[in-house]
């Protein structure tokens, strides 16, 4: 166990140099920041200042060690637009989407498994064909249409949830939270259902599958041979088998939703990363964007590894393999 | 004699395909009592393990059971409610299937499977589930039981999942065990030790055993009668004895001269020329014909079943008894 860990480290390192070095090349190719900073009329002298207050009129590998040396030493540099660290600035916004990517990935996953289980189980049912055919609707209307529609319907026609920021937070741990006040809750509830459609149809296709195939094994028919009921063996048996490719699929779309959700944080102005990403892009705010991204990347690996150890908790058989 | 511990007439289990009734059994009667141990003999494809499956109701859509009754004391199974029926399974009866590796659920550890199968018929408390498990595991040969109740069925051997499986089967005493090829994917030496231990078991407890197997050596040294099944029918029954010192069905009589034991040493075996027929393409009248020796034109008409005593066949030209 302890070798897994050290080798998984050492990965991640990798992992991290390589996607540093992406980052700066992608991201120096983008634009000029200085037209941004200052304002048109400025003398040449403040211009030439203000680039070597940046580095920028060093050359590029140059600005690429000094950008390791300081992320080596967790500097991310300072927003040319916030005037604040960036560091500092991503993880403020943090918690909005973390709460946002939370709700709609746990409820997709809460509400589409067991659907999904049952749309396996009585394949034929009608129920099942219903479900069926909305989730071909959740994968392939897009996420800013149904968002639009869900702050049409209910925000301006019927006025019952607010169309978009936080509402009222609380502070815990020095962190302002929305999902603790009633306020919080009605503004986190359109956000969090546009995110959720398009994985809640993912997560009932991939429990509907699972579950088709299962109770067609022995497993499950020597199970009722034993006098096991139908939800027994659903909930102890087949519910078990076909957790890893769900735990799976949990774990990458709460990733990427986590650093990508861009489209429902713009319509709902949900003051999150992926509405500080699009506004530092069009800021051309790069010290935000490398941070951002690199950001991203830690958070997959993370991710990945706490999926690798799900799959070890969930199936003996990969532990054995360990 | 009383009344048989199981008895079943005339059953029926059909498939309904897209534009076909497959008859997998049509119309086998037999009867069982208790403490009996049944050979069900016959090629892949004659409908012996849905019969087993349809005894605890256990057939799947689009199968169903059409017709027929299976009683057990008295009590008829066929169109009883679900939960009735899932009452019964464990209980009172139950099955041990082909493949250890994959009836046991590889996730879940031997004293949780065993602890849900108990869980199915009472409630019992963790501690006291883990004390009956270890006690059963015990009695079907797993040594060293109570430490190797949180092992997870794929650090077993295949013999010793076969074991876990029978436990589970043996947990309530049932007073009878379908056991559907259950020595079928072991090794020879294991299979003889699981017969043994098998046959032991079920004499030490009074259950009755339906042993349902294509090999016929297998069942002859396990079975005090055999059921000879072809195409979803019983073609031949009687004590195993007898049937295998006189077959009357020549279906019965290719078996028997295709087991390698009664070959010459050396020579071709000898083996029952064509196919076995598919469901959905069944001759008329008897469906062995194609294949028989001994066909005519009468064999066009169904056969009915001729009994004699203990014996019973289904066949027009049945093979010379010889001196009874």
């Amino acid at each position: 166990m302890l070798g897994f860990l050290i080798q998984r480290f050492l990965q991640a390192i990798v992992v991290l140099v390589v996607i540093a070095a992406l980052v700066f090349l992608g991201v120096f190719a983008i634009g000029n920041p200085i037209d941004v900073l200052i304002s048109p009329d400025a003398t040449q002298q403040i211009r030439l200042d203000t680039i070597a207050r940046y580095g920028l009129d060093q050359p590029l590998w140059q600005q690429y060690l000094a950008f390791l040396g300081r992320l080596a030493q967790g500097d991310l540099g300072r927003s040319f637009v916030f005037n604040m660290p960036v560091l500092d600035l991503v993880l403020s916004r943090l918690p909005a989407t973390l709460e946002l990517t939370l709700a709609a990935v746990a409820g997709a996953t809460l509400l589409g498994v067991p659907l999904g289980m049952f749309a396996g189980y009585r394949p034929h049912s009608k129920v099942a064909k219903l479900l069926m055919g909305l989730s071909i609707l959740g994968f392939s209307v897009p996420t800013f249409w149904i968002g639009l529609v869900l702050i049409l319907v209910f925000a301006v026609s019927l006025g019952w949830l607010p169309a978009g920021g936080r509402g009222e937070t609380v502070t815990v741990l020095g962190v302002e939270w929305s999902f603790l006040t009633l306020d919080g809750l009605k503004h986190l509830l359109l956000p969090a259902v546009n995110l959720s459609l398009f994985k809640l149809a993912m997560m009932m296709r991939l429990a509907r599958a699972g579950t088709r195939e299962i109770v067609l094994t022995d497993t499950v028919k020597f199970a009722r041979a034993s006098g096991q009921s139908e939800w027994t063996i659903l909930r102890h048996h087949v519910l078990p088998l076909i957790s890893i490719p769900i735990v799976t699929v949990f774990g990458l779309e709460f990733g990427s939703t986590l650093a990508f959700a861009v489209v429902t944080e713009t319509i709902f102005s949900w003051p999150g990363l992926g509405k500080l990403i699009i506004e530092s892009i069009q800021s051309l705010d790069r010290p935000v964007m490398v941070a951002y991204l690199m950001l991203v990347a830690c958070l997959f690996i993370v991710i990945n590894f706490l999926i690798d150890l799900a799959y070890a908790a969930l199936d003996p058989r990969i532990r054995a393999r360990r | 004699m009383s009344a048989p511990l199981l008895a079943v007439r005339d059953l029926a289990t059909h498939f309904f395909a897209r534009n076909a009734v497959l008859k997998a059994v049509d119309g086998v009667s037999f009867t069982l009592d208790a403490g009996e141990i049944l050979g069900l003999v016959g090629e892949s494809g004659s409908g012996k393990s849905v019969t087993g499956y349809s005894l605890l109701g256990l057939i799947d859509p689009p199968g169903r059971i059409v017709a027929g009754s299976v009683k057990l004391q008295g009590r008829e199974l066929v169109g009883l409610p679900t939960a009735e029926l899932r009452a019964l399974r464990g209980r009172r009866l139950a099955m041990v299937f082909q493949d250890p590796m994959t009836t046991l659920n590889p996730v879940l550890t031997i004293a949780a499977q065993i602890r849900l199968a108990i869980a199915a018929h009472e409630r019992v408390s963790a501690r006291a589930g883990r004390a009956r498990a270890a006690e059963v595991l015990t009695r079907v040969g797993i040594p060293d039981a109570a430490r190797r109740l949180d092992a997870y069925p794929h650090q077993f051997s295949g013999g010793m999942r076969q074991r876990v499986a029978i436990a589970v089967a043996l947990l309530n005493r049932p007073d009878v065990i379908i056991a559907d090829e259950p020595t079928t994917a072991l090794d020879v030496s294991i299979q003889a030790q699981i017969l043994t231990e098998m046959k032991a078991l079920v004499s030490e407890l009074g259950t009755a055993l339906i042993w349902i197997s294509h090999d016929l050596a297998v069942v002859s040294a396990l079975a005090s009668r055999i059921l000879v099944m072809y195409a979803g029918r019983i073609v031949e029954q009687g004590p195993t004895a007898s049937v295998l010192r006189a077959p009357r069905h020549p279906y019965t009589s290719g078996l028997l001269d295709s087991l390698p034991a009664r070959a010459e040493p050396g020579a071709m075996l000898r083996q029952i020329p064509g196919l076995p027929p598919t469901l959905a393409a069944l001759p008329p009248g008897c469906a062995f014909q194609p294949r028989c020796p001994r066909a005519d034109s009468l064999c066009g008409m169904a056969p009915q079943v001729t009994l004699t005593g203990v014996r019973g066949w289904r066949c027009h030209h049945p093979l010379d008894g010889g001196p009874p």
